[in-house]
């Protein structure tokens, strides 16, 4: 009983000064990986890998200096497979990627890795732009155990063992509070 | 997250102002779409559409057949010409057939106003009104405003998402004219001023309670607007003589280079199309630079597409 009460309450799994470490850590294992990014392309999931996208951008930016990293944006609103399955229509937002993708090392980012579904969809809509070499996957959290379709990422912040009656909040500083990570209890 | 008000789309009228912000904001997803090297998404793949045509069309077919293709959606055209409405099958029994085949949307053109209002109250699928008789067209109003918004803020430099202050002149044929209709309405709602000018004849009495203004005077209109959307002449809804011949329409009423140059501004020229050259328009005119015809045709394709997603997403 006492277990399932702290269960319940909203905790905080990454404050912001393991946030930066958890990111930085990141930006290491891609710098690992990629090199100089030469062949390399970042790409962010609308609406809330962007977040993410940006600050592994300038975070990788900071570590090698003079580093120019292809950025992208990308929207799989239409490649989803829940469209007329939810109660409200999901309004589509910018998708801007002004290079070729064609031989590419592309990593994608999203914040939250749930059921995969998502990423599923943005695999799709990646493979409109072209035929990249090789895409990677990268994510802030990772909510093990609840996946629906065999996707893994290959670099992960933080893996999370939270239960379905609950949801993985991520606060950033641009939008005014602190970088942190949350767990709530979902309202449903 | 937002869904539109309405089930159907038959008239602007119908629709509240979010609802014509909606559909342009999601048409500028599909136009950026229409633009890479695989001009299509498969939202609509498990969704059939009938595209039923009683009347002559070029473009608005073509649109939509495109539209709901780039959409990965089912379709099945149908025309009057060769079909059993030929023997007499009325309009309802004509669409419950094609329904029977599980047909999701209705894509209809009719040659009688008010003929989607009766077709929705009879079946269960989502109707898109493509132009009933003189009454509205409503795709092709969001196309002239979409297209409007998208070469008024090329101009200026920064993305409209309104027309407030816009002035707009619809030129021509207005009382046998559906774009027309649907243009008052949907410009009205995105807050521009309308004025209509065409023979007195040709413009309905009592359309200023529509609050647009009429003018019967060509160059005064051109002089005062920043836009002009020009419409047909349309020979076969007019069964009496509306002015004494094309030849004396084309002298007062006719856009041609010299009556543009004599104008201080570089206005916007628009047509809905099938143009009638050297009638409303000139040929000079219609090609220049200051015409953005084709454009409103290739918007016409994004913009068909947001009200196919828009509408598909309140199927049941």
């Amino acid at each position: 009983m006492c277990y399932l009460y702290v269960l319940m309450q909203s905790r905080i799994i990454l404050d912001s000064q393991k946030f930066r470490l958890t990111l930085e850590r990141l930006c290491h294992q891609l710098i690992e990986n990629h090199g100089d990014f030469s062949n390399t392309c970042i790409i962010g999931l609308q609406p809330r890998g962007v977040f993410l996208a940006r600050r592994i951008q300038k975070i990788l930016e900071e570590l090698i200096p003079g580093l120019k990293i292809e950025f992208g944006l990308l929207d799989s609103t239409f490649h989803r497979d829940d469209f007329r399955r939810r109660d409200t229509q999901i309004l589509a937002e910018e998708t801007d990627i002004e290079f070729v993708v064609d031989g590419k090392e592309v990593v994608l980012i999203d914040d939250v890795f749930y059921t995969g579904r998502s990423i599923r969809s943005a695999l799709d809509a990646l493979l409109d732009f072209g035929r990249p070499a090789k895409i990677e996957l990268l994510v802030l959290i990772d909510r093990r155990l609840s996946r629906h379709v065999p996707i893994t990422p290959d670099y992960v912040g933080k893996t999370v063992d939270a239960v379905t009656s609950e949801k993985v909040r991520v606060e950033w500083s641009e939008n005014g509070s602190d970088d942190k990570v949350w767990i709530v209890p979902s309202k449903e | 997250m937002s869904n539109l008000s309405v089930k159907h789309l038959i008239a602007i009228k119908d629709l509240q102002p979010e609802d014509v912000q909606l559909i342009l904001n999601t048409a500028d997803n599909f136009k950026d779409i229409l633009n890479r090297p695989i001009k299509r998404v498969p939202t609509l793949r498990d969704i059939t559409i009938a595209n039923i045509f009683f009347e002559n069309s070029t473009r608005t077919r073509i649109s939509f057949e495109l539209a709901e293709k780039r959409l990965s959606a089912d379709i099945v055209n149908f025309s009057s010409s060769g079909s059993s409405v030929k023997k007499g099958e009325t309009l309802v029994d004509t669409v419950n057939n094609i329904l029977a085949m599980k047909v999701d949307m209705v894509v209809m053109r009719h040659q009688s106003p008010g003929a989607p209002v009766l077709l929705s109250k009879h079946i269960d699928a989502t109707i898109i009104n493509a132009g009933d008789g003189t009454h509205e067209h409503p795709t092709q109003a969001l196309l002239d405003a979409y297209s409007m918004m998208d070469k008024l803020g090329e101009k200026s430099g920064k993305r409209l998402t309104d027309l407030k202050g816009v002035k707009v002149a619809i030129i021509g044929d207005i009382l046998h004219s559906r774009v027309a209709g649907s243009n008052i309405h949907c410009l009205k709602m995105l807050g521009a001023d309308v004025t209509l000018c065409g023979p007195p004849t040709l413009i309905p009495k009592h359309i200023e309670s529509m609050g647009v203004r009429v003018s019967y005077n060509l160059k005064e209109t051109l002089e005062w607007c920043d836009v002009a959307n020009v419409l047909r002449i349309q020979l076969e809804r007019q069964d009496i003589k509306f002015f004494p011949s094309l030849r004396e329409y084309s002298l007062y009423y006719g856009i041609n280079r010299e009556l543009l140059d004599s104008i201080k501004k570089e206005i916007i020229i628009m047509h809905p199309g099938p143009i009638n050259r050297g009638v409303e328009i000139t040929s000079d005119v219609a090609d220049s630079k200051q015409s953005i015809i084709l454009q409103q045709v290739e918007n016409g394709v994004a913009i068909r597409m947001a009200v196919l997603y828009l509408l598909a997403g309140r199927l049941d």
